[in-house]
């Protein structure tokens, strides 16, 4: 490993201010001190049901979201309110939905073209242009596309247009929320692919947030998983997967259903009682607790810290 | 399981040669271009595509519930072999309930808003058999309990917003078991709920159809989901089934090109890192639906008569059909060899 991690989020802090009543103000904490960092080149997976607050973490990030605590440091410098201008040079986003995180109204080379017009990367037109026709042919469009609009691709060359629009900075890192979940199964292992080799191209990072967690343990390096605003188990994306240690994770994993009969059908479920609690309800102490099969007393008490349980696999549970 | 019942009985359900097409500005789109399988009592099949595969189509043509533009223009729908697509409105809203039922996608679109659970659920039964009032209100207490909801009796007063989606997708459940149906037909029953909900619901599927002994028609696009709950899978692309048997044969012995790809598509548990093989192209436009094979544009092996005639389906072995060009070529090769 690297002396500096390029990505460094140290006990990020997430509230959302929710009106209870005419005078009351409850908070959301929807990321509730997180942290963890991702060295260059590297995939950090981030998985967890929804309302885990994975995205949210992808968001506060890139300062869509002014933290309510906590820091982020790339290559060791921190990122505030104003240096997120230039830092968004290296740090960008994929969004979920190709549908609707495209300006309908502007044709390909403009919604690509757009950033490089943001940081001003270009002196003349024709190199404008010429950048925007290598960026295609990275994602794999074809120049005869750049003029036309975003309704006339499908949802994979959509996907394909977010990606060229957030490589167009050169970014050294890029948080993909989601980008795979709402295209066709066939579609989804091209974009993977891409994302693959463009990874392999570029050198570039990537925090990928998915629930498909067979395609998180496919891409990722190592993954962490997500729980009510918390990251209660990390480690390489083969142990949490084959050796999980947290009771969460280890029911999670095990209500994946598995594209293979035999083995799907052979295995141990385990199958969680309820429903995730309200983010407004939170259970005191260890968050888990309500659901899980081993809760004792100390667990209500105090949220367990992420311990090492060799190789880097960090576990944040009293119990196991 | 199938094949003992197969001889000169009648199927529970028999879909043959349905075409079901969608009327509209752009012209006739063939969304359905002759189906056909059997579904026995007890059997759990899963009709597996992507987005335009038909799969939910052919789903709605069963119930009768499509949208006013789509038709079924040809094929018939034999129940206990009777004809439904023969039959009138007042016939057919008997028949379902009582004989099919269908679950939806999105629970949270499928409930009416301002009416409480107890309300929908008594409105079922008061609807399809003759209890009324109290009873009825007890069926439906029986009903939530039966699908694992705890606290029954105040669940009926609630309204949906107050449930997790998880729950009402179990009263969505309750509701179509209301008459005791022979047929459940589930589309995409958990692809808007959580990985952990996810197999709540699936286990509860499970449970209920070993309890109730009901044919399940499962319709999803997760080859997991599949793989984890059917006997019998049919494989569709662009309106037409590609490949049907069981779940062993068409996981570990594909015989259509686009059924390879699409399970070369997904991550391998075996073997987590090893790289993923997409099928190229783009999914079919069925507004223009090739004069062949629907997957001929997209598939490695392409052969000329594949662009021309639509395969026909052929028998693998006993618990195996597909219908590719391929399996025609390599049965002529074998053939010819002896």
């Amino acid at each position: 490993m690297t002396s500096t991690p390029l990505i460094e989020v140290k006990n990020l802090k997430q509230y959302f201010p929710i009106k209870t009543g005419l005078f009351k103000t409850e908070y959301l904490k929807a990321v509730d001190d997180v942290s963890f960092s991702i060295d260059e080149g590297e995939t950090l997976g981030l998985v967890g049901e929804s309302g885990c607050g994975k995205t949210t973490v992808g968001r506060t990030l890139l300062r869509l979201y002014e933290p309510t605590a906590g820091e982020v440091l790339f290559h060791g410098v921190p990122v505030t309110k104003n240096n997120i201008h230039g830092m968004r040079q290296k740090m960008q986003m994929v969004f979920q939905d190709p549908y609707s995180s495209l300006d309908p109204r502007m044709t390909v080379e403009d919604i690509i073209g757009e950033p490089l017009d943001v940081h001003h990367l270009y002196s003349n037109k024709s190199e404008r242009r010429e950048k925007i026709l290598t960026l295609m042919e990275y994602v794999g469009l074809n120049a005869e596309h750049a003029t036309r609009y975003a309704h006339e691709f499908s949802g994979g060359q959509r996907q394909r247009i977010g990606i060229a629009r957030a490589l167009a900075v050169n970014p050294k890192f890029i948080v993909c929320d989601e980008p795979v979940s709402a295209l066709d199964v066939s579609i989804q292992a091209q974009v993977i692919n891409m994302f693959e080799e463009l990874q392999e191209k570029l050198g570039v990072a990537y925090l990928f947030i998915a629930h498909d967690l067979l395609v998180v343990h496919h891409i990722s390096k190592r993954i962490a998983v997500m729980y009510l605003g918390k990251i209660v188990e990390t480690g390489t994306a083969d142990d949490v997967n084959y050796t999980p240690i947290h009771p969460y994770t280890e029911s999670l994993m095990s209500a994946v259903p598995i594209p293979d009969p035999d083995y799907t059908r052979s295995r141990h479920r385990i199958v969680l009682q309820g429903d995730v609690p309200s983010p407004l309800r939170m259970p005191s102490g260890c968050p888990f607790r309500t659901r899980c099969r081993y809760a004792c007393a100390q667990c209500a008490k105090e949220m367990p810290p992420l311990t090492d349980r060799g190789n880097g696999h960090m576990v944040a549970c009293w119990v196991k | 399981m199938a094949e003992a019942k197969k001889k000169e009985n009648v199927h529970l359900l028999s879909v043959q040669d349905l075409h079901t097409s969608f009327f509209t500005d752009s012209g006739e789109v063939h969304a359905v271009n002759g189906v056909s399988f059997n579904l026995d009592p007890g059997e759990i099949l899963g009709i597996v595509g992507e987005s335009g595969s038909g799969k939910s189509v052919t789903a709605y043509s069963i119930m009768q519930i499509l949208a006013s533009t789509g038709k079924v223009v040809g094929g018939r729908i034999l129940y206990k072999g009777e004809d439904i697509t023969k039959w009138n409105e007042k016939k057919l809203s008997e028949f379902r309930g009582k004989c099919v039922s269908i679950i939806f996608q999105d629970p949270m679109t499928s409930l009416n808003p301002v009416f409480t659970i107890g309300n929908q659920l008594v409105e079922a039964i008061t609807l399809h058999t003759d209890k009324k009032g109290k009873v009825a209100t007890e069926r439906a207490v029986e009903l939530l309990s039966l699908v694992g909801i705890n606290e029954p009796e105040r669940r009926i007063r609630q309204y949906p917003h107050e449930l997790s989606g998880g729950m009402r997708q179990r009263v969505m459940i309750a509701m179509a078991l209301a008459c005791e149906p022979d047929i459940l037909i589930a589309d995409e029953p958990t692809t808007a709920l959580d990985v952990t909900i996810q197999a709540q619901i699936l286990e509860l599927m499970q449970d209920l159809q070993k309890k109730l002994g009901m044919a399940v028609i499962l319709v999803t696009h997760d080859l997991g989901v599949i793989a984890e709950l059917c006997d019998n899978i049919i494989v569709m692309y662009g309106g037409r089934i590609c490949e049907r048997g069981t779940a062993s044969e068409i996981f570990y012995n594909p015989r259509h090109e686009y059924t390879k790809g699409l399970l070369r598509s997904i991550p391998n548990v075996k073997n987590m890192k090893e790289k993923l093989v997409p099928i190229s192209g783009t999914p079919i436009n069925i507004l223009n639906l090739p004069k062949g094979c629907p997957f001929c544009a997209r598939c490695e092996n392409c052969m000329k008569i594949c662009l021309e005639e639509p395969p026909m389906e052929l028998d693998i072995n006993k618990n195996h059909k597909a219908s590719c060009w391929m399996n025609v070529k390599l049965a002529f090769e074998e053939g010819g060899a002896k």
